[in-house]
């Protein structure tokens, strides 16, 4: 597992995934399951929509007043028992899960599955201090032994056929029988139980990621379908919270709101399996339960998105819906973004994470449908906040010089709209002219980035402008 | 040197252009910590009796739980004993020392029944939920000695018994409970909502229950 960027190469990355069969044939998953079932999920409550509003506004308010409710929140978890430690940056979040490790003497953590830890890539790091960290969501679980990162961030593994993870069983678990049979999927599952309750059994710490943080209890919340998660922060001694600033809400009512926006957006599910409420370490008379309670608070570059365009991407919940939408993800998976977040919340977060200059790309990649934004449970703008980076880009002479050139040679003629109209007049007439006969080009001067993959269509009658004019001028008599 | 603590309170308003000094944002702070406004809450939910336990009935079988019920504490023990013998599974349950549990006649039925945490090595575990949410069909389940939290994971089977004075319609009304049970802003060290068995669809998007949790989840409801 690596946290160095390949999204400077996404254009590469793309047209590798696009070949790739294996990856299109998986990616069909995402198409086919996501969508329908949020819908669905959406319909049968018809608060649905308000809900979403609630969402937005309960996160926007936390954000203007995050500095108070992040120290109500520290001193309820002091309280409790637990410990608080703050991290400027990545590295300093890998410190102190390595500091609080060796204060265990730990020599294997299980993991939750977090999303942070992805984006310190904090497993290299542990690995690299002689701590064997072990991912226990079965996705997580797959693209570990694979050496890769999550191609989707409630789906690690959807870019994956049951074929290679039986392949990567069979690989990694050799004290099994080999002829044993791997055909179901289910019995990858089971497989995959039987190795990974070792594992949580024998584990010295436990690292999970929040879903949210509650001011009002010091209460740290994980959503999960699996029980990895619980597992994961109820068998080991220490159980240490890895968060991020943005994740406090006021109280637990306004947690009650964002979750019924959460797993509908995300799975269709009315509610995730288990949504799990901590506070502290074990109480006195507990029999079970982590005996330490560490929380980490990441900032990582969040604390200076507020107060800017970029502020709003701080409510995001990280369900996944965007990219489940998205026709750019659907064609190239996630794994093309070269980073750990992909899909529209990624292109619009990497860039604030890793630089514009590296993640330039991403907010390139859209097709600005719309469909991320009228998905969204926290009502993120996506496409602005895209355009906003492409703005950036642009500013900032990142933008290459074909395509600055190629807008420049448009702004000339749009400022111009007399001139715009009988160019492109000209160009419309010329190309239904030259391509009578077939009805479609194989092949155009300027637009191979097009005609490579499929077909241009020939234009039928006059320009939009022109048909627009037509229509309004029929529509007056 | 500055504490990274410091440094990102500091950033922070820096970035929204306040001193955290300011008396109208602690105000308006404590004031929502403390009043904790009830946003939209579905209107599903808000029924009560009859309606309200067919409708908890109906979500926990749209989750793939099980459910069923018995009419007051002392049938409990032969709805479990009915339940594993109808899935073929042996006669053992591993429980907490809910005071509930204590006063039910499990000596009536063949259950080999023992008491603790669960560590890993127990196929059916018996739990007592402190109340239910008819909006999702979800258990509302406290730690503590009574109802240690790994019966609620590492047994294969998970028989959760709820009684039905305490089903609520809403998350909200569930927190009431809670915070009338450890007082407001106070809980228990792990409250667990659980909405059916566990599952994965980590491969193929295919849904295969018993993930790392209970591949069966049943539902028995006291007192309807």
């Amino acid at each position: 597992m690596t946290a160095h960027p390949t999204s400077p190469q996404f254009k590469e990355n793309a047209a590798r995934a696009l070949a790739d069969t294996q990856l299109q044939r998986a990616l069909g998953n995402v198409r086919s399951g996501f969508i329908d079932k949020r819908q669905a999920a959406a319909d049968r409550l018809p608060e649905f929509e308000e809900l979403r509003d609630q969402a937005r506004d309960i996160k926007n308010h936390t954000l203007q007043h995050l500095d108070l409710y992040i120290e109500r929140y520290e001193a309820k978890v002091k309280a409790a028992g637990g410990h608080v430690h703050f991290a400027r940056t990545a590295e300093e979040a890998r410190a102190l899960v390595l500091q609080i490790c060796r204060d265990q003497g730990a020599r294997t953590v299980t993991k939750g599955k977090s999303m942070i830890t992805e984006e310190i890539g904090l497993n290299a790091h542990l690995e690299g201090a002689g701590i064997t960290p072990v991912e226990t969501d079965l996705g997580e679980y797959i693209i570990q032994l694979r050496g890769e990162m999550p191609s989707h961030i409630i789906a690690p593994a959807v870019h994956l056929n049951a074929t290679q993870v039986e392949e990567d069983f069979r690989r990694v678990h050799t004290h099994l029988d080999a002829e044993r049979d791997l055909s179901e999927p289910v019995q990858l599952l089971t497989e995959a139980r039987a190795v990974l309750r070792q594992r949580f059994l024998a584990a010295d710490v436990g690292i999970t990621g929040a879903n949210f943080l509650v001011a009002e209890t010091g209460t740290s919340i994980i959503v999960t379908n699996e029980g990895n998660g619980d597992l994961t922060q109820i068998l080991p001694k220490t159980h240490i919270v890895l968060a991020s600033i943005e994740k406090l809400v006021p109280t637990l009512e306004d947690v009650s709101q964002i979750l019924r926006v959460l797993a509908r957006s995300a799975t269709g599910q009315e509610l995730s399996v288990y949504t799990t409420f901590s506070t502290g370490p074990r109480r006195e008379a507990d029999l079970d339960g982590p005996e330490n309670y560490h929380v980490i608070l990441l900032d990582n570059g969040r604390s200076s998105m507020l107060g800017t365009s970029f502020e709003e991407m701080l409510r995001c919940i990280r369900c996944g819906a965007c990219m489940n939408h998205c026709p750019v993800y659907h064609a190239v998976g996630g794994h093309a973004y070269g980073w750990v977040y992909p899909g529209p919340m990624g292109a619009v977060l990497t860039p604030t994470l890793i630089g514009v200059d590296k993640a330039g790309h991403l907010p390139n990649a859209s097709t600005f449908c719309g469909r991320c934004e009228s998905v969204c449970p926290v009502r993120i703008p996506l496409p602005k906040l895209m355009r906003h980076w492409r703005e950036r880009e642009f500013e900032r002479h990142l933008t290459p010089a074909t395509v600055r050139s190629g807008l420049k040679t448009w702004a000339f003629f749009a400022k111009r709209p007399g001139l715009y109209r009988l160019a492109t007049r000209i160009g419309m007439g010329a190309l239904a002219l030259a391509g009578r006969a077939k009805g479609r080009f194989a092949w155009l001067p300027f637009a191979d980035g097009w005609t490579k993959h499929r077909d241009f269509p020939v234009p039928q009658g006059g320009t939009f402008q022109a048909r627009w004019a037509q229509e309004r001028a029929k529509r007056a008599a | 040197m500055t504490s990274a603590r410091d440094d990102i309170l500091s950033n922070i308003r820096r970035s929204l252009g306040v001193t955290g000094a300011e008396r109208t944002r602690q105000g308006i702070v404590d004031e929502r910590i403390d009043r904790a406004p009830r946003g939209v809450i579905p209107k599903r939910g808000q029924v009560s009796g009859r309606e309200r336990l067919d409708l908890f009935r109906a979500q926990v079988e749209g989750a793939l739980a099980t459910i069923t019920e018995v009419a007051s504490p002392d049938e409990v023990p032969a709805a479990v004993a009915e339940f594993l013998r109808g899935h073929n599974l042996p006669a053992t349950i591993r429980r907490g020392d809910d005071p509930r549990f204590a006063a039910m006649p499990w000596a009536e039925t063949a259950l080999e029944v023992s008491q603790g945490v669960s560590e890993g090595r127990d196929l059916n575990a018996v739990s007592h939920a402190f109340g239910g949410v008819a909006e999702t069909g979800t258990l509302v389940m406290v730690s503590g000695p009574e109802n240690p939290s790994t019966l609620n994971f590492l047994p294969d089977n998970h028989i959760v018994v709820v009684e039905a004075k305490d089903l609520q319609g809403d998350y909200e009304s569930a927190w009431a409970k809670v915070r009338r049970a450890y007082g407001k802003g106070e809980m228990p060290r792990t409250v667990n909502f659980i909405t059916g068995p566990s599952r994965s669809g980590d491969i193929e998007q295919t849904l295969l229950l018993g993930a790392h949790g209970p591949r069966r989840l049943h539902v028995i409801v006291v007192g309807g």
